[in-house]
């Protein structure tokens, strides 16, 4: 029932106005003094060496794309195993139990072809 | 109409307000069970047994100087803090705690809310979730957070694919993404998920998962307070800390509280049938056991490096989770 969702929407905005609070709280209570160095990037006390905004690793990169890839095949398998159990135990679709169950098991020897292909590639190395 | 809202916003705010006190709680047991792990006292000068030191901790943040860095990227890293917090908030009210129960003459569900895709609900706020650290780390401007943030961000995703691949071994079983359906199934002492062949080792994949996902040692890297200064919050003081603070309490929380519905039968246990009221006890008692591992495997365990992590949960848990979902299926066809 759509209406079930309404709670969502109601911790949404109480939640955020917890947050507001939170926020608005500690800088009227708190006294703000800054000096330039409190307002310097943390770097064990020394001065900052040249900007954070580096060149980052590209393995960072491949593994969310890898992510990606996994995660909508993830997403895929939930419709089917929510239905598993009721098309396996009903009589109506007797002669399906099987297809059903294999045509899954296709997808994951897929899945799994994708994983050692990843993995082949050295993606997931990340000690070179 | 008018009622049914009343109740909910009388639900939600209870929740909220049992949450808080429960962050500011867990807290205080991560200081005791460490300390005691290490042969310490740990807090004990504020109240009885230092029962009222979060609250001092709490009123003591709040007067401290929020510091913005000059670098910072303003807007980002004020919002960031809040951004992990909601998320964590929002996520338990589809988590069951109890039946239904008479109270004050009303006949009350012990849950907020009811939705046919509570699971599906929690993992998408979890997700959220790595938005706050990620843009923290990045808005801070220092090398230290912005390293925290990226392998937060990469950890969390290659972990949640685990995650949820060793959910849908749990779905094989139950057949409903509905929470308190999920719990209902497993009424009876024998009847909890855990008890279930494939589904022990699915527990642990999903608990080790879920270590790492609410960013705990042995996979704290993104905070790694010995080589990165707390990563993606060491910038942050006063309550912006204590937003991500609250936000990983939080979380560890929910993933106590998902494990309990999921494999420990949620609100069930004996005599639960009679006295409704005894739901949320059991509830409490098996969250509180679990949140009770996650701390000792903390002060147990040692740090992993960055390449085993990945490697953990790329070579191994995942194969895991994919053969577990295939065994499952063959079971469930084969004997059911």
């Amino acid at each position: 029932m759509v209406r079930n969702y309404i709670p969502v929407l109601l911790i949404l905005i109480i939640a955020t106005g917890m947050a507001a609070v939170i926020i608005i709280l500690s800088r009227l209570a708190a006294k703000s003094r800054p000096t330039r160095e409190k307002l310097m990037p943390y770097e064990c006390g020394v001065e900052p060496v040249g900007t954070a905004r580096e060149r980052q690793s590209v393995k960072f990169y491949l593994v969310a794309m890898a992510f990606l890839l996994f995660d909508i095949e993830a997403v895929f398998l939930v419709p089917w195993a929510v239905v598993f159990r009721g098309v396996v135990q009903s009589e109506a679709y007797r002669h399906l139990k099987y297809v059903f169950y294999g045509e899954m098991m296709v997808f994951m020897v897929v899945l799994f072809v994708g994983l050692v292909y990843v993995w082949r590639k050295g993606i997931l190395e990340w000690n070179r | 109409m008018a009622n049914l809202l009343l109740e909910w916003v009388i639900k939600t705010i209870v929740i909220l307000f049992i949450l808080v006190t429960a962050v500011a709680y867990v807290t205080l047991m991560e200081r005791k069970v460490m300390s005691w792990i290490q042969m310490r006292v740990g807090p004990n000068r504020v109240g009885p047994w230092g029962l009222l030191q979060p609250l001092a901790d709490g009123l003591k943040m709040i007067f401290k100087e929020d510091i913005v860095p000059t670098q910072a990227s303003r807007w980002l890293y004020i919002l960031a803090p809040a951004l992990s917090l909601i998320p964590a908030l929002m996520t338990f009210i589809v988590i069951p705690y109890g039946s239904e129960v008479n109270l004050f003459g009303y006949r009350v569900e012990l849950h907020v809310t009811r939705m046919n895709v509570g699971l599906l609900y929690i993992l998408a706020l979890t997700s959220v979730g790595v938005y706050g650290i990620v843009l923290a780390g990045w808005s801070s401007n220092n090398k230290y957070s912005l390293m925290g943030g990226l392998r937060s961000s990469a950890q969390m995703i290659s972990y949640e694919l685990a995650l949820g691949l060793s959910i849908v071994s749990v779905l094989l079983y139950t057949g409903s993404l509905d929470l308190v359906e999920i719990v209902e199934k497993q009424s009876g002492i024998t009847g909890w998920n855990i008890f279930r062949f494939p589904l022990m080792i699915v527990f642990v994949i999903f608990y080790i998962a879920s270590l790492a996902e609410t960013n705990r040692t042995p996979f704290d890297l993104p905070e790694a307070d010995s080589e990165l200064v707390a990563g993606y919050h060491t910038e942050y003081s006063s309550m912006s800390f204590v937003m991500f603070q609250m936000a990983e309490y939080l979380n560890l929380i929910t993933a106590a509280s998902i494990s309990t519905t999921l494999f420990f039968g949620g609100w069930n246990g004996p005599f639960v049938e009679r006295l409704p009221l005894l739901g949320p006890v059991y509830f409490t008692i098996k969250v509180l056991v679990l949140i009770f591992i996650a701390m000792w495997i903390r002060y147990t365990v040692p740090r992993f490096r960055y390449d085993q992590l990945m490697r953990f949960g790329w070579k191994f848990l995942l194969p895991a989770s994919i053969v577990n979902i295939i065994i499952t299926s063959t079971v469930i066809l084969l004997l059911r």
